[in-house]
Formats: C-alpha cells, structure tokens, sequence
C-alpha cells in the first residue's frame, strides 16, 4: 500500500515499508541530507523536521504515521541561493562551530517564530531546550533567533 | 634558518604542494590542517589573501588530503594559527617575493617600485599588464622554501585581524554539509558487531536472528573478531546492528567496576613515575596540601562517527572526518598491510569532535569491510551508544598539591602531584586503533604515553604554577593501564590541573585572610597575566563581592594554556540551591595577533560552555563489560536553559605573534566555577563534576 505525503510542498508517493524512520526515508529516499542523524533517541535534536507545522524527531517517527501530512525540512525552508531569513540570522551571526546541531535548530526556530513572531529570550530558550549543542555556540544561536524575529521572518 | 621554521614547512619544503595559481584566476591553497568547527579555513585563507594581495574570494582552500595537500600532522593542540598559519604567511610572502624579484628584472626595475593589488602587478601604481595568472611560472616554485622573505608589517594588514565570515557554514544551515551526506556509486551501508573488549572472542553469533531482525538482505562479513553487517538499505542495516549484540556470545570480555571510573583508582595502579622541576626536598614551614579531581569524561561528539572507505584497482580512498588524515593513512596502511601510496585519505566535515574520538577507528572499520568486499563505496555509520561505548575518553585525573608558607601565607616551594592514564594515546603514540584488536593479528596493547613536556605535556599541562612561589616541582604518576581506552581530549591535564591550582590559590588566599584577586597579583610578575586579571576584576564587579556563604557566589581563575599559548581569565557568577545555576560569565583572552577575531570569539565562548558543562555535569560511568553512560540521558551535557550570559572581550596585541586560543578558556572556567561554589556555599568541593549529589554531601560534612 503506497504511502502519499508532501514534503517541502512536493506530492511524495513512496512503495515502502510503513515502519521505516522518517529519518531514512528523507535522507537515503528523497536526497534530503540536511535533517541529520545524532541518536536515534530522541534526545538531540539533529533530526528535526516540520509536521503540519509542528517540530517533531524525524529519527524514530515511522513514515506510516506521516502519511497524508506535510513535512518540511531544511531545505524547505532556503537554499545557499535563496536563505531564508532565519538561515540568513544564523549566517550573520555566524551562529555555528561545527554546524551538525544547527538545522533542526533552524526547524524549531521557524516553529517557533510562526507562532510567536516576537518571542522573549526565554521563550527561544524554552523553544531549543531540546536541543543539544556541543560546540558551546548556545548564546549565538539565541541571538540569532532574536535577529531573525527582528528581520520579521516570514511564516 | 631551517631550524626556525615551522615543523609544517620543514615537512613540506615544496612550494607548489602549498600554492598554485588556477586559470580561473584563484589561488588555491592546500594546507594540513582541517576544519573541525573552528573556524581554521577561513583563517588560513585570510592569511594567505593578505601575503599575496589577492582578493580573499580568490582563494580556494583544499585541506586534508594525503594526495594534494601538504602533512601537516594533527590539528590539535591549538596549534593551526601558531604553526600552520605561520607556514602559509611565510610561504605566501616567499611566492610574491620570488614573482615580484623576477617582474622587476623583466622591467629592469626595482622591487620597490611594484605593487601587487588583487594579484595584479603595478609598477609605481600603474599598469604592468602582468598577474600572478599570467606571469608565475614553474620558476617561482622550483626550489625549496628557504622561509627567508619577510612578511608584512601587522600594521599594514587589510584582512588579516577582520571578523570575516566562514563560507562552510552556508551548507551546514542548508542542507547536505557532512561527511554522513556523501554519497557515492555502489554504496553499500555496514553496522559493526563491536568486540566488548579487546581479547574478546566470539564464540557464537546468531546470524539467522540477526537477518532476521534487519528485515532484508545483509552480508555479515568477519574477519577474526571483527564482525560488520553490510547491506544496500540503511534502515535493514541499522535494525540488524541494533539486533546484533544480544545475539552474540563472547567469552575473554574483560570486567569493569564502578570504582574505576573515579580518578582515586589510580592512586594504587603502577605507574610510570616522572619528577620535573626543582628537586626536593621542600623548604621548611607551614605545609598545606588539597586533592583536586576530574573523572572520565566524553568527547561527546554529536553526531557519531563516521567514515567511507572504497578499494578499487588495489587503491585504497578513505573519506573520514579524522584530526589526522597522514597519521591515519600511515596507521591504515601499516595495520592492512599496503603500501603508503596505495591508500589516500581524504577529510571530510564531521560534527565538532574536541580531540580524539571514534574517527579514525570508524574509517579502520570501514576500511576492513572495502577489502573484503572491493568496488564498493564501504560507508560506515556507528551508533550512538557505540560512540559513547567505544571512543577513547580522556582519562580521570587527579592533582594533589601541596605548598610551603612562609610566615605572611605566600607559597615559597610548590609541588603538584598528578596521577592519571594516557592523555594522547592517538595510533601514531602508542595507541591501538579500535577495530585492529579483533583482526586475527591484534598489536600488543596500548604503550602509556603522554605528550613530550616541549609540547606542553599531557598530565603534566599546566602544572607549573606561573605564580612566583619559589621552588616549582610537577610528579607525575602516569598510569600503565587504564580500564577503557583514553586519549586526547580539549586542554588534556589543562583542565584538571588549573582547576587544583586556581582552587588551591583561593583556599591560600583565604587562610592568609587575603582577597583572592589581592593575592594573586601579589605573586604575580606576568604584565598580560595581571591586566587581564585586573581587566576581568573590573568587569564582574569584584569589588563588591559579598560575603561567602550566602548561595550566591562570584569566582574568579586565570590561566596561559600549555604556559605558552593564549592567556584566559575568567569569571563566573552563579547561584546554588540544590543544583547550580550559572548566572553570568565574564572573559578576558590575549593571544598576540588575533588572524579573525569573530571566529576567536566564538572558540572562546565555546570553551566556556563546554568547560563548565565538564565542570557541572560530565562524568563517564564504568560497570559491566563496559561503558554504561550511553546516551545523552545517561551522559547529559549543557543545554541551551544552563547556559549562562557570557561576555567575552579580546585584548589586542597585534605586533606580538599569535597564539594558539582554542582551549585557553577551558581550564579557567572550570577553576572559576570551583571558586564561585565555594564562595557561594562556604563549603570547598574540590572533585568534578560539581553535582546536586557532591553538594548535599559536602554541606552534611
């Protein structure tokens, strides 16, 4: 029974075994390299995906469960061409060391300020909470949220 | 002159392994060092721009490739921008120097007389109708590096000291960036069985259990004791490697106790003993002592480890996000037994790993299943708990020191005792790589090693005191053995031993009755020690700290990393309740000429939260057949609601050489945070990490 969702605003249809990890699907499926592996657990964050809008792990998500919804990634949102605004703040900032934790960061700040175009630094803080950051960069990466509602990202 | 030049050029003296001029009117520069986070490509090309005078855009930096690019060791220690950095200066002023002495015969003119402005030669500010594009030629790279042709003055740089952004950022905040995301013809995807400890057997595997539980087709490839199972589907792949273990029976698997796993158990194991420094005995006086210690702890890299590895034609091309791509090229080749210039390695980005992790072992691994199965792309991807379970860890550590006083409270003979395992045990020191314990033909086991004192020791770093407090003595206790493979780690003993001594200092100050800023300065002759301590002081309102023991406390600790790097005070305000809530940070940081100082900045602050998460929070648990702290639940670290307001401020010295700043936050902050907790509670808590646990004992005590 072939699964049908959209992912960055594109139809999928997908012949596949309805408990595989979103995760696998998107990065050895669809060629979309930016949601990335951290723990498989649900503890880091690296895999964040937009569905139906809300942040969610793509690592232990079955694609089963996402079928007819809509997932965004991060290449959703911009290209090197074309940033989006928050993926512009984070450059600005140079918000980054090694980088790995910053796209599902960048997922959960654009939940974040589509909900809340104006947050407070502890409502960003309470935002990536879930996320994990190794190199330290955690005081860019806020101020970089705080740029981009500046800018007035769009939804 | 050769032997003032740095070791990356007296190792690479061709000029075109280093710089090329492309038609398309770049320059590229290959170098040794990688980006691992921190921000070194762009440094590197910043330096290069500024000594050619080309446009920065021009350049095109390759780094990491055993067949391109120049060996440059490891990029460790913070030592790219002090070595590498000044290899490509003094390369980059040799080239334009040799093109620039020929221009000037070929227009019968002086030196002086040309310019160079974008890679374009003028002659008195006009037109030559020459470039580097068009006029460097086999010539200008035909001989050696003589290291001989005087760089600019600092005062005249245009690039050289601007915030200028990293261009690898764009794809990290894009999409694919990594080296999990290359994806070559014929990949196939491999988990590893991992033997529980080296001398391990596996006396069974149910591979029918195992296919099954992948759910598709897999070939389980095992050589020795090295099992990998490997297939076309990740997700069949993954689930077989998550299976494997329960149905595999070893025997020989060493057992762990928790006792180990703090840095006390190495007060009884042998050791190899080392005293530098004044001999003894100590003065006479009043004698204080305190036992300071750190346990294991991770790298904790956040993505796990992982590598690409294919044989093709009897050529082996590795892709692995390793600190070293020559050392791991030589390792490789010696444990599969080819020749050196049958293996390339090639860097790829991986996430930040702050020392020796699972790397270098995750392209062994990959390495092994390529020559079983050739004309395939090998990618190997560990787990999470296989990087948490299986990485070296830095070794726990413990510092004693014991001073003598003289009749005012101040130190006049200072011994520091140290006892702990191997700080550097990478393949090229000693070590052994993972996956070369279970082939049929394992290495004896890891030698005890440490780095030489000249590079700044690895037990020993930073257990010289800068202070002047007369007779100065380190005693080393490097263990034999240790119960988990350790290496190298951030700062290695910098971190442990600046926190036993700028605690220590605060408890002298205390019995002499004396402020601890007070006192430190007293015994303090460095000029860039003082200002930054006085500038930090200043900052975080010393000056009116309250009373101690009121849960509020504001600490304060200072070190000059390796006591020849970049120099880092650091001040901490925090609260204590039941837990520790840090509050506010302030940094002050002199590393002579800072090459960009956004990108200092940045490693500065990111010493600071990765140092206190140590302080507060990391400790790696041991029971069993190993390593039990395998998750992030079970191995917590900061996050984003513990992380403290941090204010950083950079002390300019642009006409002094540049020193290494990537871990001189790290063993201040740790330090500052002890001082802070002591201060706040009144009550010294002097071993890591400083936990809810440590605090309730320490006020029951």
């Amino acid at each position: 029974m072939p699964i049908e969702l959209t992912v960055n605003g594109r139809a999928v249809t997908l012949d596949i075994d309805a408990t595989t990890p979103l995760l696998d699907i998107l990065r050895n499926h669809l060629d979309l390299k930016g949601s990335r592996y951290g723990c498989g657990l649900e503890q880091c964050g690296t895999c964040m995906v937009l569905i139906d809008g809300e942040p969610e792990y793509a690592c232990t998500r079955e694609i089963g469960s996402v079928a007819g919804r809509s997932v965004i990634t991060i290449e959703g949102l911009g290209t090197p061409e074309r940033l989006h605004p928050i993926q512009q703040a984070f450059l600005q900032e140079q918000a980054g060391q090694c980088g790995y934790c910053l796209s599902g960061i960048i997922i959960s700040a654009k939940a974040l300020l589509d909900r809340n175009p104006h947050p407070s630094r502890s409502d960003i803080v309470a935002a990536l909470d879930k996320h994990l950051c190794r190199c330290g960069t955690h005081t860019r990466i806020v101020a970089a949220v705080q740029s981009a509602a500046r800018m007035g990202a769009p939804a | 002159m050769s032997e003032t030049l740095p070791l990356s050029i007296v190792n690479n003296r061709r000029l075109e392994r280093w710089l090329r001029f492309q038609p398309d009117r770049t320059v590229k520069l290959a170098v040794g060092k990688v980006e691992i986070g921190q921000g070194v490509l762009i440094a590197l090309s910043q330096i290069a721009a500024e000594e050619l005078d080309v446009a920065l855009d021009r350049i095109d930096i390759l780094s990491g490739d055993t067949d391109d690019a120049p060996d440059e060791g490891s990029t460790s220690s913070s030592q790219s921008i002090e070595v590498s950095g000044r290899s490509v200066r003094l390369i980059s002023a040799e080239l334009r120097t040799r093109v620039l002495g020929r221009l000037a015969q070929r227009l019968n003119c002086a030196v002086e007389d040309l310019s160079v402005e974008d890679g374009v030669f003028l002659q008195e500010g006009n037109p030559t109708g020459y470039d580097y594009w068009s006029f460097a030629g086999p010539e200008d790279f035909a001989t050696d590096i003589a290291g001989t042709a005087e760089p600019k003055p600092p005062s005249t740089y245009r690039v050289v000291g601007q915030p200028i952004p990293r261009r690898d950022l764009i794809a990290k905040v894009t999409g694919a960036a990594f080296i999990e995301d290359i994806v070559r013809p014929d990949m196939l995807h491999a988990r590893i069985l991992r033997q529980p400890s080296r001398g391990a057997r596996l006396t069974s595997l149910d591979e029918a259990a195992v296919r099954k539980a992948g759910g598709g087709p897999i070939r389980i490839v095992r050589v020795g004791d090295f099992v990998a199972l490997v297939g076309e589907d990740e997700t069949v792949v993954q689930r077989a490697g998550v299976a494997a273990p329960a149905h595999a029976v070893w025997t020989g698997v060493r057992m762990l106790s928790p006792n180990q796993q703090e840095a006390m158990w190495f007060r009884d194991q042998p050791s190899d003993d080392r005293h530098f420094g004044d001999p003894g005995p100590p003065a006479t006086g009043v004698v204080v002592s305190e036992t300071y210690s750190r346990p294991f702890v991770a790298h904790a890299a956040l993505a796990p480890s992982c590598a690409l590895a294919e044989y093709c034609g009897g050529h082996l091309s590795v892709w692995s996000h390793t600190q070293g791509v020559y050392p791991l090229r030589n390792s490789l080749a010696d444990i599969l037994r080819l020749r050196r210039d049958q293996v390339t390695v090639r860097h790829a980005h991986g996430a930040g790993c702050y020392g020796h992790n699972g790397a270098d072992d995750a392209a062994l691994d990959a390495a092994i299943i390529a020559l079983q199965i050739p004309d395939h792309c090998i990618r190997v991807q560990w787990r999470r708990e296989e990087e948490f379970g299986f990485e070296p860890v830095s070794t726990a550590h413990m510092t004693r020191i014991q001073a003598v006083l003289d009749e005012a409270g101040r130190p006049v003979d200072w011994t520091a005792e140290v006892w702990a395992g191997s700080h550097v045990q990478r393949p090229v020191f000693g070590g052994t790589m993972l996956a070369h314990e279970a082939l049929p033909d394992p290495p004896p086991p890891a030698k005890a090693n440490d780095p030489p004192e000249a590079n700044g020791g690895g037990g020993t770093r930073n257990g010289f005191p800068l202070y002047d407090v007369g007779a100065k003595r380190v005693i080393h206790h490097l263990a034999l053995a240790t119960p988990v493979r350790t290496s190298s780690l951030r700062g290695l003993g910098a971190l442990p031993n600046v926190f036993a001594l700028e605690c220590f200092m605060d408890e002298l100050a205390e019995r002499a009755a004396t402020d601890p800023v007070v006192y430190r300065l007293s015994l303090l002759s460095d000029l860039r020690a003082r200002h930054l301590i006085e500038n930090v002081a200043a900052r975080c309102g010393w000056a009116s700290r309250g009373p101690a023991g009121t849960g509020q406390g504001l600490g304060l600790a200072w070190s000059r990393y390796k006591n020849k790097a970049g120099y880092a005070c650091v001040a901490v305000e925090l609260e204590v309740d039941l837990d520790i809530t840090l509050r506010r940070v302030w940094c002050a940081a002199n590393a002579g000429l800072v090459i960009n100082p956004d990108g200092a900045r940045n490693q500065l602050e990111g010493g600071i939260v990765h140092a206190a998460s140590m302080t507060l929070k990391e400790q790696v648990t041991l029971e069993g057949d190993g390593i039990t702290s395998l998750d992030w639940d079970r191995y917590p670290i900061m996050t984003f609601s513990e992380v403290p307001e941090i204010d950083v401020e950079i002390v300019h010295n642009p006409d002094l050489p540049t020193l290494g700043m990537g871990e001189c936050t790290f063993g201040p902050t740790a330090a500052a945070i002890g001082n802070a907790v002591a201060h706040a509670l009144g009550i010294r808590i002097r071993d890591m990490p400083l936990t809810r646990e440590r605090i309730a004992a320490a006020l029951v005590r």
